[in-house]
């Protein structure tokens, strides 16, 4: 933060110390100087300008924690080396925590004492008239005739006051100063970044922030174990989930038709929900992109969605041993979906099905037999196929594994990429080996909601606003000293005009004239001009 | 393709040749001021002592720091004046080329990489332009112009997607202000890393004049000095950091609302961040010993790179929620 002209340097610039033999305590008040000093603030800062890029190139598990998983796939000996320097949490690492808390112990080091110097300074009288008005950077005089050295400096005081200058008078002269909220905008703007950080870390504890895919007429329960995946603060406690229930009534997507540049872009997602409160009616609700829900202190919010085939699966004796709605993740702007399928409630552990299908929304066949989606949307040309496997599907050991992948290690293919299994929505197969058959009864659409709960949003807000007001008061109001000086002149008396800046004040050599015309136009009109020469 | 839109393409050509003509004009008053400053050098060392002005009056208002050379804010300047006629008549051609744009995507011109780069530049001539009704900036004139050929005639050529809907991330009003505000806060940072860029090359030609070796660019004679120039760099500096301060704010508002945090270190805002800690690093460093001036010019500079490295490389090739490029990714 810069310093007022005025402030005193509390050690010499050149870093010459002048205790030949250190104690621990002169060492101690050593490093705090050094620490709360300008030039380290300075380095501190673009110290944390340059830890922040890391975190822009390698995969964050904040923000893209799939990408973190490809990184690990594809670099495994790399990624150890990241690991080791928290390379994919740059944002909480230790060293990247060491620069910005060391940056905002410097300017407490910093502010602190220059509230006390600007308590002081507010308070204090302007300083004493400098004797020589020339060597500042601006100044005029002017001489004029049939006045009092009193009527001038009472005249200029006046004039110094409207403008809301503070003023004093040291002999026959005004001294006057304004632009005291140049510094304090300074000290709020810096005393309100303190106050962001740690309504962030505190207010940080009180979040959480859930992730859950929810098929369309289904029902999710704010509670800890109905949700996908959770991040809870650290003080979440059983009772932090606030009671409510929301069902997936539709989700409404609306795709580009008519622009063929952009044609099957999305345009619209809307989910229309029903939200109960215990004790209140149901109500009806919309959430979409830019238009989360607020329900019982919660935010809802749409982030992404995607196709859920139902199917249904039976033993070849015609009893089901399988009938979901399974969720497939996108792939592509065309909403070819990947899914996986695991049969478990067979009779035999080692006939257990499992898999892995590609759902075109809209199908065509290329010249090599492939499918491709053209049209994000399901309708009679939605194609699903399915290689099949026939082995442990490993859901019985126990072990969480992940939703979207199936591990065909152990596992015998039945129907691979050259003959896959083929459905349209309310299509039967036969599967081989008299494994049963398999049915995809309809496509339905998922939500993927995102529930936040932050009750520190609203202080963390209120110190950027103070933060924001406190830098353009800061870099724009100009704090400047201003002078008049009179003395008896032959019949009249000479006025002297000048002005200082402290910090930068482009508008300096303009306000020192117009003090000489706004002066000379409050004295009696016959003094206004000068005398001829 | 969009008939408003190869109509928008078609004004965005002829602008860009416009400004290629402004572009020559300002480069011609560039190498008339290297002729002017060249004779008056003769002039003085034919020993005719320049007439210091002394004022007639008895009101005397003296400015210290000196100001810029007089040659530099009062000459008239033909080149020049033809340069800014000819920005003027780029700008207007530039500016309808964006409307039709936006007219032709039914919102404004800014919701991809294109056209960003499009209303990006056009904002950065009006900055300028408007900058040039305050102070004497004219000098800058083939810099500005120069930069914003090339980039229109990158982002045509590599950036250019037809017409698209906004997708619903999109959908927001905060896209209006958001951009709008990043967009003007880049055009001051242009126009500061411009003066700090003729800062550098000022105090360099101090050098060398001081040590006695010969003026290579003359021309730096006929510009405000040094000090002047880093002056003029902090004042549109802080404008420009104050608006990214808000660009800054109203995103993470807007990522509140789209994503459901305000604040989540997507590699777009890792880099609007560094930005602002470097032009926060800046601001300090003129407050610093021993970073004042030259220092503080290569901080300024520094910034701008991020800020160029964040539109020309990190929209492009760094994956993240901002992608909005329109481009396709490659895959």
């Amino acid at each position: 933060m810069s310093r007022p002209s005025d402030a005193q340097d509390r050690f010499a610039d050149d870093g010459a110390v002048v205790n030949p033999r250190l104690g621990p305590l002169e060492w101690l008040r050593w490093g705090w100087r050094t620490l709360t000093s300008m030039r380290t603030a300075l380095l501190l800062l673009l110290a944390l300008a340059v830890a922040a890029v890391p975190g822009s190139l390698i995969p964050q598990n904040s923000s893209d924690p799939n990408g973190v998983i490809q990184y690990r796939q594809d670099n495994p000996g790399l990624a150890k080396v990241v690991d080791a320097i928290q390379g994919f949490d740059v944002y909480t690492s230790f060293w990247f925590s060491a620069i910005y808390l060391l940056l905002f112990i410097s300017l407490i080091g910093c502010v602190v004492p220059r509230l006390k110097h600007h308590w002081r300074a507010m308070r204090k009288a302007p300083p004493r008239t400098p004797s020589r008005f020339t060597k500042l950077p601006a100044s005029s005089s002017v001489q004029l005739p049939g006045l009092t050295v009193a009527e001038a400096v009472d005249a200029g005081e006046r004039v110094l006051k409207g403008a809301r200058y503070r003023t004093a008078r040291y002999g026959d002269s005004v001294s006057a100063e304004r632009g005291y909220l140049r510094e304090t905008g300074n000290l709020l703007f810096h005393s309100a970044l303190v106050g962001v950080l740690v309504a962030v870390f505190v207010g940080g504890g009180f979040t959480y922030t859930g992730q859950k895919i929810l098929v369309t007429g289904d029902t999710f329960v704010n509670g800890q174990t109905q949700y996908d995946s959770l991040n809870p603060g650290r003080f979440f406690g059983d009772d932090s989930l606030a009671p409510y229930a929301l069902k997936l009534d539709r989700l409404d997507v609306t795709y580009e038709q008519r622009n063929l540049d952009a044609l099957g872009q999305p345009l619209d997602y809307t989910a229309h929900v029903t939200t109960t409160v215990p004790g209140q009616a149901p109500k009806d609700a919309t959430i979409k992109v830019n238009s989360p829900l607020d329900v019982q202190g919660t935010s809802v919010f749409l982030l992404g969605n995607g196709y859920a085939p139902h199917i249904t699966v039976r033993n070849a004796d015609g009893s089901v041993a399988f009938s979901q709605t399974v969720p497939f993740r996108p792939t592509d702007s065309k909403m070819t979906s990947l899914g996986v399928v695991k049969v478990p409630d067979t009779t035999d552990e080692a006939k257990q099905i499992g898999m892995i299908g590609f759902l075109y929304p809209t199908a065509a066949e290329r010249t090599d037999g492939s499918f491709v989606s053209i049209f994000p949307s399901v309708g009679t040309q939605s194609l699903l196929s399915m290689q099949v496997y026939v082995g442990d599907v490993g859901l019985d050991a126990g072990t969480p594994k992940n939703v979207y992948e199936l591990d065909t290690a152990g596992m015998k293919q039945v129907m691979g990429i050259k003959d896959p299994l083929q459905l349209k929505v309310g299509e039967t197969r036969t599967l081989p080996d008299g494994l049963g058959t398999v049915t995809l009864d309809g496509i339905t659409r998922y939500a993927a909601l995102d529930i936040h709960h932050d009750p520190s949003q609203g202080v963390v807000a209120l110190f950027v606003a103070l933060a924001v007001i406190g830098l353009i008061a800061s870099l724009l109001i100009p704090r400047r000293r201003m002078w008049i000086k009179v003395r008896e002149d032959g019949d009249g008396v000479l006025v002297e005009y000048a002005g200082l800046a402290r910090g930068d004040d482009p508008g300096l050599v303009r306000a020192v004239a117009e003090l000489e015309r706004d002066h000379r136009a409050a004295l009696p009109a016959a003094a206004r001009e000068p005398a001829p020469v | 393709m969009n008939p408003l839109d190869s109509f928008s393409e078609l004004l965005l050509i002829s602008a860009i040749a416009v400004y290629l003509f402004a572009f020559i004009a300002f480069a011609l008053d560039l190498a008339r001021r290297s002729a002017e400053s060249q004779a008056r050098v003769d002039l003085v060392r034919r020993g005719s002592a320049a007439t210091e002005a002394a004022s007639g009056g008895t009101a005397v208002l003296v400015e210290a720091p000196p100001a810029p050379p007089a040659a530099a804010a009062s000459t008239r300047r033909p080149a020049a004046r033809t340069g800014i006629a000819l920005l003027v008549v780029g700008v207007l051609l530039h500016l309808g080329a964006a409307v039709l744009r936006g007219v032709a995507a039914g919102r404004v011109p800014w919701a991809n990489m294109y056209e960003f780069a499009m209303t990006g530049t056009l904002i950065m001539v009006v900055v300028y332009l408007v900058s040039l009704t305050r102070i004497d900036l004219r000098f800058l004139g083939s810099v500005i112009s120069g930069f914003v050929v090339v980039l229109l005639g990158i982002s045509t050529v590599s950036f250019h997607v037809a017409v698209s809907p906004l997708p619903p991330a999109l959908q927001s009003y905060w896209l209006v202000l958001h951009v709008l505000v990043a967009m003007l806060g880049t055009g001051f940072f242009t126009l500061a890393a411009a003066l700090s860029a003729a800062q550098l090359l000022q105090v360099r030609r101090g050098k060398r004049l001081g040590a006695g070796r010969g003026d290579r660019l003359r021309l730096l004679a006929t510009i405000p000095d040094a000090d002047r120039l880093e002056n003029l760099a902090y004042r549109i500096s802080v404008v420009g950091f104050i608006l990214w301060t808000f660009t800054l704010i109203a995103g993470a508002i807007w990522a509140n609302h789209a994503w459901g945090r305000y604040w989540g270190w997507d590699t777009k805002e890792v880099w609007t961040f560094i930005i602002w800690v470097v032009y926060a690093g800046y601001l300090h460093a003129r407050a610093t010993l021993g970073w004042r001036g030259t220092g503080s010019a290569w901080l300024n500079l520094i910034g701008y790179a991020c800020i160029l490295f964040n539109f020309g490389v990190v929209n492009v090739f760094f994956h993240g929620l901002h992608s909005y490029s329109g481009l396709p990714t490659g895959q």
